[in-house]
């Protein structure tokens, strides 16, 4: 695992905001699985998309929106461990976040999150995850492979066919911060596949999508 | 969206307060604070952008440019402005999202009695 924790807090942001296309085999996978049932509950973990609110809901499922990554920049979740580092309190963050009834979601967008977010609080939301989704629900994550360097950007993603994502560049302020302060979150640290593995290790399959942009794809069965 | 004329709706203005529950027969614009339930079966509610409603609102539709937490359930259409700030369950027949709004809760969109899919 590559981490860029001591990188510099020089962005290599575009003055433009940039909106790309990918072809996503993970959310082609999931397309399948959403045409051949009905009124699956489907748990969205990024910023709030109207295209996939606008997708999942138009083909007769119900989508919950949490936007992880932003509840984890809350200054309130700072604390200090017993050699007084600061750290991230993953009790508080998981009493505040992912507060839903065991085996309540068949699919779980992921996306880039465990890239971005506190390392101390990854694995206890995977845990989490593992527990409110359904047996046989799938999860879609996103991983940079080694190719990605610190400055990589933020994206959020917008399902916008059966396996096409629209990417825009995600900048927000922490919780309780003015607009004002809105910056990119930056990649915590790289996954290596081993490492993807034992984070998935409780899950019943997972199966890796290698794409062109130091992207893999990872879809995991619970 | 512009405040609305009084006359066509209430309005309950920016300084004003209110802790209980509110129900009506007209349309209601709330750029203030209110706390409790709001019951607008046939009407609409605005909330503006000064607007914080903590409450469970039942109403024909519902258009939210400030902040909202409780349960929502519109038998017709929710629109999220960009500015809109939503912590709860989203109930409703159609959704309008901008671009910016943020949501943090359930969406379910129930279909108008008698188009329902087969």
């Amino acid at each position: 695992m590559k981490f860029f924790r001591s990188s510099s807090n020089q962005t290599a942001t575009p003055a433009v905001p940039q909106k790309l296309t990918r072809r996503s085999s993970g959310i082609g996978e999931i397309s399948r699985l959403l045409n051949s049932e009905e009124g699956l509950c489907v748990l969205d973990m990024g910023s709030t998309s109207a295209s996939n609110i606008r997708f999942f809901t138009g083909k007769g499922h119900k989508i919950y929106s949490e936007d992880l990554l932003w509840s984890s920049l809350d200054p309130a979740l700072r604390i200090q461990d017993s050699a007084g580092n600061p750290v991230l309190d993953s009790k508080k963050f998981l009493d505040e976040n992912l507060v839903y009834p065991n085996a309540r979601f068949d699919v779980v967008l992921c996306w880039n999150l465990p890239d971005y977010m506190e390392e101390s609080l990854v694995k206890p939301t995977i845990d989490r995850l593992w527990s409110v989704m359904k047996p046989g629900g799938f999860l879609l994550a996103f991983f940079h492979t080694r190719d990605a360097g610190p400055d990589s950007i933020c994206y959020r993603y917008h399902v916008t066919g059966t396996d096409l994502l629209e990417m825009q560049e995600v900048k927000f302020a922490p919780p309780g911060s003015p607009a004002s302060e809105k910056k990119s979150p930056r990649l915590q640290r790289v996954f290596n596949n081993r490492h993807i593995e034992n984070l998935f290790r409780d899950f019943a399959s997972i199966k890796f999508f290698l794409a062109r942009d130091a992207i893999r794809e990872v879809l995991v069965v619970r | 969206m512009e405040t609305p004329q009084t006359g066509e709706f209430a309005l309950i203005g920016k300084s004003v307060v209110i802790k209980g529950e509110l129900s009506g027969s007209e349309d209601l614009y709330v750029d203030g604070h209110v706390e409790g339930k709001i019951e607008l079966r046939n009407n609409s509610l605005t909330v503006g952008p000064n607007g914080n409603v903590k409450a469970n609102v039942t109403a024909k539709a519902i258009v939210i440019q400030g902040k909202l937490e409780g349960a929502v359930n519109v038998s017709d259409r929710v629109e999220l402005r960009k500015t809109a700030v939503v912590t709860g369950d989203v109930t409703a027949q159609r959704i309008a999202i901008e671009e910016g709004a943020f949501l943090r809760g359930k969406v379910d969109i129930q279909k108008e009695p008698g188009k329902a899919s087969a």
